[in-house]
């Protein structure tokens, strides 16, 4: 078939914005067949593809590309599992426009190729026409204790139970998933893919342990013990991402109706305060103020928005500033979330009760340059104006969990809390691995799976050589 | 993977004694820590001390006050019975060290969670005394235990159908006056109630100086920090009440902002105390009064 020479991406289908502000269901419908097969067409299947490149586990891009214009999706869908686990949640999730999109010689004079909307149409494809779950592979007799069941976990652990390995994740919470459970909202990845995902790894052999809280229940030093109950594990990969929640520090954060982002978002997500049949209680929200504008910030913003409320984001930098996915500032927008740029929060309010009655901002201005070339905001003197609202959710990023670090002190960790590890995840800790947030502080899906794959790597080479 | 209730006691007329098989929980439990239950899939995570733990058994006991939907839920199954989730133990262990003379008051049922604290400085050798209030007689819990780990026991009543009549903090305070008179003060106090009592009961020892432990009962999630649901101010900092307690020196805890934040889902909970129950609590309670005095007439 002949290249399709277009300058433009082929539009994803999705939900009227209007429409999708009031429902939990996916906003992003994916492409149709014809629509796959016209995208895959404008890849020029260069000798030297940069999109490989820019993608942080390095998907052999042209090649499914190319699989998809030959109508074999399942061989494309193969193509990206060679270096991928998660290709429906990587489509989904990943900032392709500062990866591997960002690299498409196609983007020079126009658009690049919908890379991330190509993976997710063959992982659907895939999953509604051809689905298959793995089989088992043959067991080579090494057992590995994965902590922590997010991207990097189970990255990590699928990889391993592909080798052979006898792979067990311990989550604390209820359910497994990390991130991708309590985190991201359904209407940007269903939690029934997710799921999907995590009975594929069950089925390669891995054991999934929830309510199983490492640091606390079980001790590292345990797992790698001979302990006959819960040791016996060569090695231990920790994938137990970044934890608690930052809180700006300005006067009213305790006050009822302020949240985290985390909070706010596990029970949407996690604990489904929006379904009738939950128990998980949500007060009735109306005015919304979200602070910060990062994508988990546009996740709670959208999350308030379809429980009906009127929801403001306060970002203290501006337009360009803004750290969140253009796509997901896009849709944000598009789902009538106001912003209120170049401003930032100085105190809550309350009424006399302690409940969240409004919060007192002061509009900011750009100055010069700081270390990451980001310029500054400073405070514009006497520009404080207060801004009615009954809740504040504060999505300022997270801080690495000390829980881990207080009952494993014999590792090293960097300033801020994270484990010192190297770029195979090896810690300073003998048999003790580690990637994702847990290691970086908060980053991506895809950069925590990465990590995990690499570090299953480096458990296979530090296994086989003992 | 569900737990099981491996026993089932019903200690009063709204008090139970619960004990889940949760090996991975009793292996390394420690006095002060709590641990989380879901009842089922549509329940919600649910903090509480643990009082008791058999590492051999891998059982562990928890006493709980039927105050709402997800207690009353668990309040009504059975021995046998299976519950969704058990994860912990969390928190911190209670702390004992330099503790000499001390005063344990404990409120309602807070005085389950009391009590095993106590036994703690008991064990260790130390003079405990135990003022132990009950709102009245109905609900009287745990008196032999206690009473096995002290050197005396208060029993005090709001209504003075048994024990004493009056609030704790009446005894604290003439407790306290005595033990100066007689110069030898009390070195630590250790309270577990309602966060009211906790408030007047800090109030009161720190006039006579004397170090005062409480146990902070917060609304949380996830109970491994990442919430941020359970922060509290101490000290004019920020804590998370399941990564840095739940113990902590309540001279410098701001309890008027742990009230208000103990309240904000109060009423969403009514209402699926409604749904799931199909009255409301008080009902629920008049019912089994209604069926324990047809019950003892019918003898």
């Amino acid at each position: 078939m002949a290249t399709n020479l277009s300058p433009t991406k082929n539009p994803i289908p999705e939900q009227e914005p209007n429409v999708r502000n009031k429902n939990f269901d996916e906003v992003a419908l994916g492409y149709t067949v014809e629509l796959a097969l016209d995208e895959a067409n404008r890849c020029l299947q260069c000798r030297r593809p940069q999109c490989v490149t820019g993608c942080p586990v390095n998907v052999k891009i042209p090649d499914f590309i190319k699989l998809i214009t030959q109508q074999d999706f399942k061989g494309a869908y193969h193509k990206i599992l060679e270096d991928s686990s998660l290709p429906a949640i990587c489509g989904r999730v990943c900032p392709q426009e500062n990866q591997c999109e960002s690299k498409c010689v196609r983007g020079i004079k126009g658009e690049p190729v919908g890379i991330g909307r190509l993976e997710r149409f063959v992982a659907d494809w895939v999953m509604q026409n051809a689905d298959e779950m793995p089989e088992k592979p043959e067991r080579n007799g090494h057992r590995v204790a994965v902590v922590g069941s997010g991207p990097a976990g189970l990255a990590c652990a699928s990889d391993l139970a592909k080798l052979g390995y006898d792979v067990t994740v311990f989550e604390h919470l209820h359910k497994a998933g990390g991130v991708l459970a309590y985190g991201i909202p359904e209407f940007r990845l269903p939690k029934a893919l997710v799921q999907k995902e995590i009975d594929k790894l069950t089925a390669l052999g891995v054991t999934i342990q929830c309510d199983a809280t490492v640091g606390k229940a079980l001790l590292i030093d345990e797992l790698l013990s001979n302990d006959p109950d819960v040791g016996g594990y060569e090695a231990v990969f920790i994938g137990s991402g970044a934890g608690l929640p930052v809180f700006q520090n300005i006067p009213g954060l305790n006050y009822c109706g302020v949240f985290s982002a985390n909070e706010f978002l596990t029970r949407i997500n996690l604990m489904k305060a929006y379904d009738e049949r939950y128990d998980t209680p949500l007060m009735p929200i109306s005015k919304v103020c979200v602070v910060g504008a990062g994508n988990v910030a546009m996740d709670a913003a959208r999350c308030a928005k379809r429980l009906g409320a009127e929801v403001t984001v306060v970002y203290r930098r501006g337009e360009k500033e803004i750290p969140a996915r253009k796509e997901e500032y896009e849709h944000a927008k598009e789902e009538d979330i106001i912003f209120k740029l170049l401003t930032n929060p100085v105190e809550i309010l309350a009424d006399e009760n302690g409940w969240v009655r409004g919060i007192r901002c002061i509009e900011m201005e750009l100055g010069e340059p700081d270390a990451r070339g980001r310029r500054r905001p400073v405070e514009k003197p006497g520009s404080e104006f207060e801004m009615e609202c009954d809740a504040v959710i504060m999505a300022l990023g997270t801080s690495p969990n000390p829980l881990l670090r207080k009952a494993t002190p014999d590792m090293e960790y960097t300033e801020k809390g994270g484990i010192v590890a190297d770029e195979h995840g090896v810690t300073t800790k003998p048999g003790v691995f580690a990637g994702g947030d847990a290691v970086t502080g908060a980053a991506t899906v895809i950069k925590a799976m990465g990590a995990g794959k690499e570090a299953a790597a480096a458990i296979d080479r530090y296994i086989m050589k003992k | 993977m569900p737990f099981q209730i491996v026993k089932k006691e019903q200690l009063s007329d709204n008090m139970f004694r619960v004990t889940f098989h949760a090996p991975l929980v009793a292996r390394r439990a420690q006095p002060g820590q709590f641990l989380m239950f879901r009842v089922d899939e549509f329940g919600e995570r649910m903090p509480i001390t643990i009082s008791y733990f058999d590492r051999e058994k891998g059982d562990v006991t928890v006493i709980m006050q039927r105050v709402g939907s997800t207690t009353a839920l668990l309040a009504s199954m059975n021995e046998g019975d299976y519950v969704a989730d058990v994860v912990g133990p969390l928190g911190n262990p209670a702390e004992f060290d330099n503790m000499h003379k001390v005063i344990v008051v404990g409120g309602g049922s807070g005085c389950a969670i009391a009590w095993p604290q106590a036994k703690g400085a008991f064990d260790r050798g130390c003079h405990v005394d135990i003022v132990a209030g009950f709102r009245t007689k109905g609900i009287v819990v745990l008196e032999d235990e206690m009473r096995a780990c002290c050197k005396n026991l208060y029993m005090m009543t709001d209504d003075g159908s048994y024990g004493e009549k009056g609030f704790t903090t009446v005894k604290l305070k003439e407790l306290l006056e005595k033990a100066k008179a007689e110069g030898e003060q009390y070195d630590t106090c250790i309270c577990i109630g309602p966060l009211p009592m906790m408030k007047f009961v800090c109030q009161i020892t720190k006039e006579y100086g004397v170090h005062t432990m409480v146990d902070m009962n917060c609304i949380m999630i996830d109970g491994s920090g990442m919430c941020g649901g359970c922060r509290l101010t101490v000290d004019g900092q920020r804590k998370f009440t399941c990564v840095d307690g739940p113990e902590f020196d309540g001279h410098l805890v701001d309890f008027d902002e742990a009230i208000a934040r103990s309240k904000i889902y109060e009423k969403q909970e009514a209402r699926v105390f409604q749904r799931r129950h199909h009255c409301t609590l008080q009902e629920l309670a008049d019912r089994e009064e209604a069926a324990r005095k047809a019950a003892k007439e019918g003898k």
